[in-house]
């Protein structure tokens, strides 16, 4: 008796071992499953989809708060403190899906008060997403001695983006590292739709057909399958879920702006030792899409803080 | 009786030693990979996944004109080299490290914005019978301004 016990508890203890390594080994989102890649996607992303079927493992990157926001101020925009999410109010989100979002609106905020050196603002942000990162419980990821070098540093605007993307990594990775890639994805998805809200609340229509903030609005088409994919790993999470039907309502939309791309031919630049990825592009958005995208990106974004 | 006893503590052990692997693979791409982008502003994204010889991973992102990029990828060393390819949605290999003795940073800029895929794999010591090696790999995107 006493022997079977050991041979069961031995065989047991390999199987839990080997349950244990294969969990360990995530990190990468597994390839979902066929009928999870249904979704409506236009034609030239057929193969890249197949592809994402064979793949082992997965990384769909979405752009960072901070590499949004400097989209935003790469394309000239000016900065508008009105339209941030005022941090005031941090204390009205007390749900998980509530606090993820915003720790992502927030950090988008923070990335944006960052680039244009509005320090008081960036003290209050860094604050306002370290209360949503507290809420989640997420460890370490913005501790006082991260405020404390942002005030000392205050007017060093490389260290200032060390530390906005390094608290960012800390809660991110902490949540991948926790098992909780919906609460991660749904972080990013709030960063982006908040540089997406700002961009398109910058654009004045007058300037619609010379504003390079249109052309970079119109280039988040390209990230908009990426977003559902990522979402799409984390199926079946309710908040994830409803987020979903969200962002699908914004694809409608970007689905109506056209992109096209010539081949790309990569050119080795010895002067500057990078290569630069030569390609023409030709894009097509009227300004009647344009009011349809941004009434949709404020409806969500709006459902989001409010 | 024993048997109950044992399969809690088993589960706490596996779920430790689980955790720790993430721990570690995080203070790896902060202490290995990191530093890689240099002069480039880390994007503050975090991907990183235990791999195994042989197998391949595969990122999929947005990349922007105006802006320059580094990407870097490194591996633990106790992995084989790790090759990685980028290519664009038609499938064109724009950069392959092979040809560049497996270095682990690429530096580019593109004239227009485009959404590229990363082939990331270890490749093998081609040593049969042996247990392959495992260990992580992370890879991070450092960008700047164009000037």
């Amino acid at each position: 008796m006493n022997k079977r016990y050991r041979i069961n508890s031995g065989i047991l203890f390999v199987f839990i071992l080997v349950l244990g390594f294969l969990t360990a080994c995530k990190g990468g989102k597994k390839a979902p499953d066929e009928d999870e890649l249904k979704p409506e996607v236009p034609q030239d992303n057929t193969e890249i989809l197949q592809d994402i079927k064979k793949a082992e493992k997965i990384f769909n990157a979405l752009p960072s708060p901070l590499e949004s926001a400097m989209l935003i101020k790469s394309a000239g925009a000016r900065f508008d403190e009105a339209l941030l999410n005022p941090v005031t109010n941090s204390n009205k989100y007390v749900t998980s899906k509530s606090m993820a979002i915003n720790l992502g609106v927030y950090t988008c905020d923070l990335s944006f008060a960052s680039l244009y050196e509005q320090t008081q603002l960036l003290i209050d942000y860094m604050e306002a997403a370290k209360n949503m990162a507290d809420g989640l419980g997420i460890l370490d990821a913005i501790g006082q001695e991260d405020i404390d070098r942002l005030e000392e540093n205050i007017n060093n605007s490389e260290v200032i983006m060390d530390i906005v993307s390094q608290t960012f990594m800390n809660s991110n990775s902490y949540l991948e590292d926790n098992d909780q890639p919906a609460t991660a994805a749904i972080v990013l998805v709030g960063g982006w739709v908040e540089g997406l809200y700002i961009s398109t609340q910058l654009v004045d229509m007058e300037e619609f057909n010379t504003n390079k903030l249109v052309g970079r609005i119109i280039d988040q088409k390209l990230s908009i399958d990426i977003l559902l994919n990522l979402l799409e790993s984390s199926k079946g999470n309710p908040a994830v879920d409803e987020i979903m039907v969200e962002v699908t309502k914004l694809k409608a939309v970007f689905d109506k702006i056209k992109i096209d791309t010539s081949p790309v031919r990569p050119e080795f630049d010895p002067a500057s030792n990078t290569t630069v990825l030569k390609s023409e592009v030709k894009t097509d958005m009227t300004p009647e899409v344009f009011i349809e995208l941004s009434d949709v990106v404020a409806e969500i974004r709006n459902s989001f803080v409010n | 009786m024993r048997l109950l006893k044992t399969i809690p503590l088993i589960i706490i052990f596996v779920f430790a030693l689980n955790s720790s692997t993430n721990a570690q693979c995080k203070a790896f791409a902060r202490k290995e990979c990191l530093p890689e982008l240099e002069s480039f502003t880390h994007d503050g994204n975090y991907h990183a996944a235990v791999l195994i010889e042989g197998e391949e991973a595969e990122l999929y992102k947005t990349f922007y004109s105006d802006m320059e990029y580094r990407v870097a990828i490194v591996g633990e060393s106790r992995l084989p080299a790790i090759e990685f390819r980028i290519v664009d949605i038609n499938k064109n290999v724009l950069y392959s490290n092979k040809d560049d003795d497996f270095t682990s940073t690429w530096d580019f800029k593109l004239e227009s914005s485009q959404q590229l895929k990363l082939i990331i794999k270890v490749s093998s010591f081609n040593q049969p019978g042996d247990t392959p090696a495992s260990g992580c790999v992370a890879i991070m995107f450092g960008f700047k301004m164009n000037k």
